[in-house]
């Protein structure tokens, strides 16, 4: 660690080179010798050490994404049996994280309930990044009538409350993954382009992009080659913060018993039955599982978010 | 005018066949609401093969526009601007995409006109991708060829990004990406401004010198009338979107004949402590192009306005042998009365 620290100042302190004079190249050769053997271009923009914290958040988010794929391969019980002979029993040894009050494996429930919320949380915001984002990159960088269109059909769709308009539909069309997916996922479409767009539009006019149109770049190239890299970073790092939106959304719509159909487990669904028939006074380890490992999971996608920004963002790593 | 043919081994006459650019009545207006503001309004000039043109005037007098219409990055309102007798506002799309190789821009900020996030040889590289010259192996030696021809060592700069370079060292990357596309028309838009005077210095050596190399033709934009003295051949005065005078750059310095650029000489600083000047600021601001004095844009300003000056514009004529100037009265006789700070003979 303290490793770490010390070759990042160096490399801080030794990232400006001094302009070329003539004459000046000995000294330049130095200073370059001196970085070249242990510098990779691609660590070159690390200024300051992520932290632990943020590997812990990595290590949760990483955690639960492989047990959740994983869950059908792991020796975990199936999440809907029941078991009469042990119900509500608290944590042991056959059951790691203790049962529910029908005697289902609480364990089981949470890793096959972690899915759910997990591919409702990145599909979504998948959907609304594809589309939102390539609209608003276009969007910001073209301008004009389609630019104020897209603009103002953004406003519409953000003017609606999400959450009304979700139970709405969900209610109207039906309550399964997939479905629940396409619904955030169009939801998010406005939040996207309005981030995505806002990016594109502030790189649209800056000097390299008229050097590129004078060197005979046509536009897609532009967008692809010039924008694009410099509204990735916004764009992630929004997204990532979306996605933990997203997983209290669908935790939201569980509870109002508008997520996926039981019995099947999301995490959502799990605290709503933790919370329902009394049970958070008699077996309050079925609602603290999923609460928790919410909670973590979206204090991790945060900060994850957060620190990535922070790497990204140039002028701020420059200091 | 019937020479519009597109036949690259004919160069079309315009007036004498080594004019590269010429500038045709160009007028660019910005609207915003109602308003319209003329930011350049009716100029005129040539530039010739080989010779360096400098474009000096205060902010906000349509300069750096000025530079951005020559490579139709700012669609001209009206007037044309023809780079070997081709009207480039008058070519389609894909025609104006290739022509256009031939006049490349430097920028004024350095850290703007480089790609943060992409490396350094790539940035180079850009403009033969692009158009798909060379191959891999090619392209990379021509990079590193025209970064050493800058000044910037390629081994240790080239996988590097711009952020992690110096202001004259990213200005010397926009070179060597604008040198890439083999231009004939090179067009300075304030590229030493937003560096340290010990760096302009270099970077202007290194203009100089490329020129030479390239066989290269330059528009260079500026407000510091020193610097530009140092690198044009002729240089063009504009005040409030008008060209008001138009000089060889010695005929300029020792006799100007328009009294706005008379006050821009008088206001460089001389190195001499016991140099009195004689000469008064010019008082007042610019006035807004939103609402231009009628007349001589200049009036307002200037010490020797009539009344004359406020009815009448005065057009750009010639008062000596390639020496152009915009005003009812210029001050060429006036000259041999007034103590001269002017060179002797060099």
């Amino acid at each position: 660690m303290p490793d770490d620290r010390e070759l990042g100042n160096t490399r801080a302190s030794t990232q400006l080179l001094t302009d070329r004079i003539p004459g000046q190249a000995a000294v330049d050769e130095m200073v370059v010798s001196r970085q070249s053997g242990m510098l990779s271009s691609d660590d070159i923009l690390v200024t300051k050490p992520l932290g632990a914290l943020f590997w812990f958040a990595i290590g949760w988010l990483g955690l639960v994404v492989v047990l959740a794929v994983l869950a059908q391969v792991l020796p975990l019980p199936n999440p809907n049996f029941q078991n009469y002979s042990a119900i509500n029993s608290p944590p042991n040894i056959h059951h790691l994280l203790g049962t529910d009050d029908l005697g289902r494996d609480l364990l089981s429930r949470l890793i096959f309930g972690a899915r759910v919320s997990l591919i409702v949380g990145f599909a979504s915001v998948g959907i609304g990044m594809a589309i939102g984002g390539t609209l608003g990159l276009v969007s910001g960088f073209k301008g004009g009538s389609l630019d104020s269109m897209l603009n103002a059909g953004s406003f519409v769709i953000l003017a609606f409350p999400a959450i009304v308009a979700v139970i709405a539909i969900v209610a109207f069309w039906g309550q399964s993954l997939l479905k629940i997916t396409i619904i955030i996922g169009v939801g998010t479409i406005p939040l996207m382009f309005r981030v995505v767009r806002a990016s594109s539009l502030s790189f649209a006019n800056r000097d390299f992009v008229i050097a590129a149109r004078t060197m005979g770049a046509i536009t897609p190239r532009i967008l692809f080659r010039e924008i694009l890299p410099n509204v990735v970073p916004v764009a992630v790092t929004f997204g990532l913060i979306t996605v933990a939106g997203v997983i209290v959304l669908e935790g939201s719509l569980a509870f109002l018993g508008l997520s996926v159909a039981l019995p099947t487990p999301s995490w959502g669904n799990l605290i709503a039955e933790g919370t329902a028939n009394g049970n958070l006074s008699i077996n309050p380890y079925i609602m603290l599982w999923p609460a928790f490992s919410m909670f973590l999971l979206l204090l991790s996608i945060n900060l994850i978010g957060d620190r990535m920004r922070l790497r990204f963002d140039i002028r701020e790593g420059l200091l | 005018m019937s020479g519009v043919t597109t036949d690259s081994t004919v160069q079309p006459r315009t007036s004498g066949s080594d004019v590269v650019l010429s500038v045709d009545h160009l007028v660019v207006e910005f609207r915003s609401g109602k308003q319209r503001v003329q930011a350049v309004s009716d100029i005129s000039f040539q530039v010739r093969k080989g010779e360096t043109l400098g474009l000096v005037g205060e902010s906000g007098c349509g300069k750096s526009t000025t530079g951005r219409a020559l490579v139709q990055v700012q669609p001209p309102t009206s007037g044309s601007v023809n780079y070997l007798g081709q009207n480039l506002g008058a070519l389609s799309h894909r025609q104006l995409r290739k022509v256009r190789t031939k006049i490349q821009m430097i920028f004024q900020d350095p850290i703007s006109s480089l790609n943060p996030r992409r490396r350094v040889k790539d940035i180079v590289a850009e403009p033969l991708v692009i158009w798909g010259r060379g191959t891999k192996a090619e392209r990379a030696l021509r990079v590193h060829t025209m970064l050493e021809a800058v000044g910037i060592d390629p081994d240790t700069a080239g996988d590097r990004r711009p952020q992690e370079f110096s202001g004259g060292q990213c200005q010397r990357i926009s070179i060597a990406r604008a040198l890439m596309a083999d231009p004939d028309l090179l067009i300075c838009d304030e590229p030493v401004s937003a560096l340290d005077v010990s760096v302009q210095a270099q970077i202007l050596n290194l203009l100089a010198d490329l020129k030479a190399r390239f066989g290269l033709t330059m528009v260079f934009i500026a407000h510091d009338l020193a610097v530009v003295k140092n690198v044009s051949d002729r240089v063009a005065v504009m005040y409030l979107g008008k060209l008001v005078e138009l000089a060889g750059s010695d005929d300029l310095y020792r006799s100007a004949a328009h009294p706005y650029t008379e006050a821009l000489l008088a206001s460089i600083p001389e190195p001499d402590p016991e140099h009195v000047s004689t000469h008064k600021a010019l008082a007042g601001e610019l006035p807004s192009p939103l609402d231009p004095p009628s007349g001589c844009r200049f009036r307002t300003r200037c010490p020797y306005a009539t009344q004359l000056c406020g009815e009448e514009e005065p057009p750009l004529r010639e008062v000596a042998p390639g020496h152009q100037v915009a005003c009812h009265f210029p001050l060429v006789g006036d000259r041999a009365g007034t103590p001269d700070q002017a060179v002797p003979a060099g």
